[in-house]
C-alpha cells in the first residue's frame, strides 16, 4: 500500500490541481495581474510612440514583455505555486530557446556590423 | 496519512502512485510546453534574422499598424484572465460559471483571431503575401503558426465546454481544464513575445 | 519464496480471448511490445541501409565507376545517411528506452502508452512514406542534411526533397512525443526508493537523451517547415535573389543535428555503462561523474552546432568559440572512457560477445573522439571538411560507438526478451568479422580524405591514386556482411533453439533481472522497493519476490487501442497531402488527426 512506500517527495494523491501547496491565488488576485498586464502592454505602446525614448527603446520593451512573460508564467500558469519541478522541466528548454534567439541574432546580425561575420 | 486524498471517480482506481507526487499529465505537459518554446524560439530567430532584409517591399514599416494590434493583444491578455477565472470556477464546482468562462476564453481568442484575419487581409490587399519578400514570408508563417495554434486552443475549449454541459467536468477533473488552461496562456505569453520583437522592436 | 512464479490476476476490461496477432500488435500499448516493433522495423532498416551502403562502396570501388549513375548515387547516399539516422540510429534507441526503461525503474509502463503507440506508428508509415520514392524514382537527393538551396524547387524540381521534408517532419513529430513520454516515465514511475540518483546509467541516459529530443526536433521541424513552404507555397526563406540567406538552413539544421548526434550517442553510453559493471563484476566506477558528465555533455552538445560550418565563413569569433566549445565537450566524453575502464580495472572480467562489443566500443569510439577533435580545431577542418576525413570520424563514432552497443545490447537483453540466450561462440564469430570488416571499411578512409577525396561525390579520377585503399575500403563492407549475416543467423536460431536463461543469466545488478524472462504483461507482481543503486546485487530477495512472489490484488493495466494507429495515418497523411500540390488537402490529415485524438481523449482507460 501507499503508505509503507519510501518517500523521496510528499504525496499529493490529486491534490495538485485543486489544493497549490504553496499558496492559493484568488480570482481577485488574478484581475489585478490582469491590470498590471493591461498597463505594462499600455506602457509599451506608449513609450514606442515617445519620441525622446528612442534610444532606450529596445531595451526597455524587452524588460517589459520579459516582465508580462513571466508574469503570466507564474501566475497565471501557476508556476509559482506549483512544484519546482514543473518550472524546471520548463525553463531548462526555455532557457536553450533565448540562447537560440540571442545566438542567430549575433551571428546573422551583430557580428556582421562589426566585420568579423 | 498520506492516502486521504484520493479521487473517487472510480473506486476501485485510486490515483496511482508517482515518484514526484505530481500528476503526470500535467508533468508530460509542461515538458511539451518546454519543447514548445524551442519550436517557437527558432521561428522567431528565423524572424529576426529576415528582419529589414526584404530586397523588395511592401515593408513592414510601412504595414505594421500598432494601435490594432494593441488591442487584440490586450485582447488576448483578458483572454488569459477570463482562463484562470474559469478553471477557478470549475474548480469551485461551479458549472455556470464554469460554461461563461470557457465561453468567455473562447469568445476572445476567437476574436484575436479576427483581428488577425482583418490584419492578414489588409497586408495582402497592399500587396503582400507568403510569396512576396522575405517579410512576407517570416511574418505569415510565425504568425499564422501562432493563430494556428490559437485556433487549435479554441477548439479544444468548445469540446470542453461541451463535455462541460453535459456534466462532464466535475472538480475531481478539473485537470482537463487545467491542461487546456496551461496551453492557452503558453499561446499567449508567445504572443508577448511577438508583440514586442515583431511590432514594437523596429 | 514458495510463491516466486505465481501468477497474479491482471485486470483487463476484457479479459483475454484469443487475440489475432496482427491486431494486437496493431492495438498494443504495451511498452514491451512496442518496443519490440521499434526494434525489429529499425533492424530490417538497418538492412535496408546496410544495402545502400553497399551499393555505393561498389560505386566507388574504382574511379570513374559506372555501376551507379550521379544520379542514382545522390539517391543512395541521401537515403543510406537518412535511414541509418532517422530508421536505424533514433528508433533502436527508442527501442531500448521503450522496453527497458520501464523495467528498470520499477515501473508497469511508459506515462503515456497510447502516445507511445502513436509514436511508433507514425515512424512507421512515414518510414514507409519515405522510402515508397524508391518506387517511382525519386527518392531523396540532396544528402541527409539537405543543404539549401540545392533543395529549393529551383534546383530540386522533381519530388525527392519533398519526400525527404515531408516524411522526416512526421518522423520528428514523433520523436518529439517519445521525448515528453520518457521525461514523464522517468520523473513519475520511479519505484519507490529510486531516487534519482540510484537510477541504473541507461534509464539516465534515456533521461538526457529525451531531453535532447524535446529540445533539438523542433528545430528541424520549423527547418523543415520553412523548406517546405519554400518548395510548395513559393516563401522566399532560402531564396537568395529575395535575400533568403542558404546559411540561415545551416544554422538551423545544425542546431538540430549536433544534438541528434547526441541522441544517438548517449543511449550507447548507457548501454555499455550497464553491461561493463556486469561482465567485470564491479559497481560502475564514478557513478556520478557519469551522470554529470552525460548531462555536461547534452548541455554542452547544444552549443557547438556551427563546427559544421567552418567553411562557411561565419568570421573568426564564430570559429574561435565554436572551436573551443567543442574541444570542452571532449573532456566530459573522454572522462567516461576513463570511468568504464577504472570499472574494468580490478574487475572479474568474462569475455562473453555482449563485453567484446561494449570493449570494442571504447576502443573505436575512442578512434572516432580523437579525429573528432582533430576536426574542432577549426584552420584543422578547412582542409579535413568535405572529405573522406569526416567520413571516417563519423563512423567510428556512430557505427564503433552506437553500432557495437546495439549488438552487445543485443546479446545483453535477447534473454529478457525471449527466455533464451543467443550462441556466446557464433556471437564472438560475428563480433570478430564485424570488428575486422568495420575497422578495413573505415580506417583507410582516414588517408583517404586526408590525401583529398572529397565526399558526397560518385566518383573519383584514377589520378589521385586512392584505388587501392577505396577497394580495401569496398572489402571490408563484404566482411561486415558476413558479420551480420552470423549475427541474423544467430538471433533467428537463438529464437527457437537458444538455451532457456532464466530471469538473470549475467548476474545483472539491475531491476530489469529480477522479472521473468520474458516479463509478464505487467512487469512486476508487486513494484519493488529499492534503497540501492544495485538492488540485484545487494537486495535481490527482497527485488525477486517483489517482482516474482504474491501479486498484488488489482494490477491494472491500460487496455489495448485503436486510435493511435488511427490518428497516426492521418498525422502521416497531412505531410503527404501536400504532394497534392493542393494548399488545402493537408487539412484533410489534420481533420482526421483531430478526430482520433478527440476519440483517444474520450476513450475510457478503466
Amino acid at each position: 500500500m501507499a503508505d509503507t512506500h519510501a518517500h523521496d517527495t510528499q504525496h499529493h494523491h490529486g491534490a495538485d490541481a485543486a489544493h497549490p501547496p504553496g499558496g492559493h491565488a484568488t480570482w481577485q488576485t488574478y484581475v489585478i495581474v490582469g491590470v498590471i498586464l493591461t498597463v505594462i502592454t499600455a506602457v509599451e505602446v506608449g513609450i514606442f510612440y515617445i519620441e525622446a525614448m528612442a534610444g532606450v527603446l529596445v531595451p526597455i520593451l524587452l524588460l517589459l514583455s520579459a516582465l508580462k512573460f513571466f508574469i503570466v508564467v507564474f501566475w497565471y500558469m501557476h508556476l509559482k505555486f506549483d512544484s519546482k519541478i514543473y518550472s524546471r522541466v520548463f525553463f531548462a528548454p526555455l532557457f536553450l530557446a533565448t540562447l537560440v534567439v540571442i545566438g542567430m541574432v549575433i551571428l546573422f546580425k551583430v557580428l556582421p556590423r562589426y566585420g568579423v561575420g | 496519512m498520506a492516502n486521504t486524498a484520493v479521487v473517487h471517480e472510480h473506486p476501485h482506481h485510486p490515483e496511482p502512485y508517482t515518484a514526484t507526487g505530481l500528476p503526470t499529465l500535467k508533468l508530460g505537459f509542461w515538458v511539451f510546453l518546454g519543447s514548445e518554446t524551442l519550436f517557437f524560439g527558432s521561428l522567431i530567430s528565423m524572424y529576426m534574422v529576415y528582419k529589414h532584409e526584404s530586397v523588395v517591399g511592401p515593408y513592414s514599416t510601412e504595414l505594421l499598424d500598432i494601435p490594432l494590434t494593441s488591442i487584440s493583444t490586450f485582447v488576448l491578455l483578458m483572454s488569459s484572465l477570463a482562463m484562470v477565472i474559469a478553471l477557478d470556477q470549475v474548480q469551485q464546482g461551479s458549472r455556470r460559471g464554469g460554461a461563461i468562462g470557457i465561453a468567455a476564453v473562447a469568445v476572445l481568442g476567437s476574436l484575436f483571431l479576427g483581428f488577425q484575419a482583418y490584419e492578414f487581409t489588409h497586408f495582402y490587399h497592399e500587396g503582400l503575401t507568403l510569396q512576396t519578400n522575405l517579410f512576407g514570408s517570416s511574418f505569415f508563417v510565425l504568425t499564422g503558426f501562432h493563430g494556428a495554434h490559437v485556433s487549435l486552443g479554441v477548439i479544444w475549449l468548445l469540446v470542453l465546454l461541451i463535455q462541460l454541459l453535459r456534466g462532464g467536468l466535475p472538480p475531481g477533473k478539473s485537470l482537463q481544464l487545467e491542461i487546456a488552461g496551461l496551453y492557452w496562456h503558453f499561446v499567449d505569453i508567445v504572443w508577448i513575445a511577438i508583440f514586442t520583437l515583431v511590432y514594437l522592436i523596429e | 519464496m514458495a510463491t516466486l512464479e505465481a501468477r497474479a490476476p491482471v485486470t483487463q476490461p476484457h479479459p483475454t480471448k484469443k487475440k489475432n496477432v496482427v491486431w494486437d500488435l496493431m492495438t498494443t500499448v504495451d511498452h514491451k511490445k512496442i518496443g519490440l516493433l521499434y526494434g525489429v522495423t529499425a533492424l530490417f532498416f538497418m538492412v535496408v541501409g546496410g544495402i545502400e551502403a553497399t551499393l555505393i562502396r561498389i560505386q566507388l570501388a574504382k574511379p570513374e565507376n559506372d555501376f551507379l549513375s550521379a544520379d542514382a548515387y545522390n539517391q543512395i547516399f541521401t537515403m543510406h545517411g537518412t535511414t541509418m539516422v532517422f530508421l536505424v540510429g533514433m528508433p533502436i534507441a527508442v527501442a531500448l528506452f521503450n522496453y527497458i526503461v520501464p523495467l528498470q525503474i520499477g515501473a508497469r509502463d511508459v506515462a503515456f502508452p497510447r502516445l507511445n503507440a502513436l509514436s511508433y506508428w507514425i515512424f512507421l508509415f512515414g518510414a514507409l512514406f519515405m522510402n515508397s520514392s524508391f518506387l517511382i524514382g525519386q527518392a531523396p537527393n540532396g544528402g541527409w542534411f539537405g543543404y539549401a538551396n540545392l533543395t529549393s524547387e529551383q534546383y530540386s524540381p522533381g519530388m525527392n526533397i519533398d519526400f525527404w521534408a515531408l516524411g522526416l517532419q512526421a518522423l520528428g513529430a514523433a520523436s518529439i512525443m517519445g521525448g515528453v513520454n520518457f521525461i514523464t516515465t522517468i520523473l513519475n514511475l520511479r519505484a519507490p526508493g529510486m531516487k534519482l540518483m540510484r537510477m541504473p546509467l541507461f534509464t539516465w541516459m534515456a533521461l538526457l537523451t529525451s531531453f535532447l529530443i524535446v529540445t533539438a526536433l523542433p528545430v528541424f521541424a520549423v527547418a523543415l517547415f520553412l523548406i517546405t513552404f519554400d518548395r510548395f507555397w513559393g516563401t522566399t526563406f532560402f531564396v537568395t535573389q529575395a535575400g533568403g540567406d542558404p546559411v540561415l538552413w545551416q544554422h538551423l539544421f545544425w542546431m538540430f543535428g549536433h544534438p541528434e548526434v547526441y541522441i544517438l550517442i548517449l543511449p550507447a553510453f548507457g548501454i555499455v555503462s550497464e553491461i561493463i559493471p556486469v561482465f567485470s563484476r564491479k559497481p560502475l566506477f564514478g557513478y556520478a561523474v557519469m551522470v554529470y558528465s552525460g548531462a555536461l555533455i547534452a548541455l554542452i552538445g547544444w552549443g557547438v552546432w556551427a563546427h559544421h560550418m567552418f567553411a562557411t565563413g561565419m568570421g573568426p569569433i564564430a570559429d574561435a568559440f565554436f572551436t573551443v566549445s567543442t574541444m570542452i565537450i571532449a573532456i566530459p566524453t573522454g572522462v567516461k572512457i576513463f570511468n568504464w575502464i577504472a570499472t574494468m580495472w580490478g574487475g572479474k572480467i568474462r569475455f562473453t560477445t555482449p563485453m567484446l562489443y561494449a570493449i570494442g566500443m571504447l576502443i573505436t569510439f575512442t578512434i572516432g573522439g580523437v579525429s573528432g577533435v582533430m576536426h574542432a580545431t577549426s584552420p584543422h577542418d578547412l582542409q579535413q571538411t568535405d572529405t573522406y576525413f569526416v567520413v571516417a570520424h563519423f563512423h567510428y563514432v556512430l557505427i564503433g560507438g552506437l553500432i557495437f552497443a546495439i549488438f552487445a545490447s543485443l546479446f545483453y537483453w535477447f534473454p529478457k526478451y525471449t527466455g533464451r540466450l543467443m550462441s556466446d561462440r557464433w556471437g564472438k564469430v560475428n563480433f570478430w568479422l564485424f570488428f575486422i570488416g568495420f575497422n578495413m571499411t573505415f580506417m583507410p578512409q582516414h588517408w583517404i580524405g586526408l590525401l583529398g577525396m572529397p565526399r558526397r561525390v560518385f566518383t573519383y579520377s584514377a589520378e589521385l591514386n586512392l584505388t587501392g585503399l577505396n577497394q580495401l575500403s569496398t572489402a571490408g563492407v563484404f566482411v561486415q556482411i558476413l558479420g551480420v549475416a552470423v549475427l541474423f543467423g544467430n538471433v533467428l536460431w537463438s529464437l527457437k533453439r537458444g538455451a532457456p536463461s532464466g530471469p538473470n543469466p549475467w548476474g545483472g545488478a539491475t531491476l530489469e533481472w529480477a522479472t521473468t524472462s520474458p516479463p509478464p504483461e505487467h512487469n512486476f507482481n508487486r513494484i519493488p522497493v529499492v534503497h540501492t543503486r544495485e538492488p540485484m546485487w545487494l537486495e535481490s530477495a527482497a527485488a525477486e519476490d517483489a517482482a516474482r512472489g504474491t501479486p498484488e490484488p488489482h494490477i491494472h493495466l491500460p487496455p489495448s487501442s485503436y486510435w493511435p494507429i488511427f490518428t497516426a495515418f492521418g498525422a502521416v497523411l497531412t505531410f503527404v497531402l501536400f504532394l497534392t500540390n493542393l494548399w488545402w488537402a493537408p487539412l484533410i490529415g489534420l481533420t482526421w488527426t483531430t478526430l482520433g485524438a478527440i476519440n483517444w481523449a474520450y476513450e475510457p482507460t478503466h
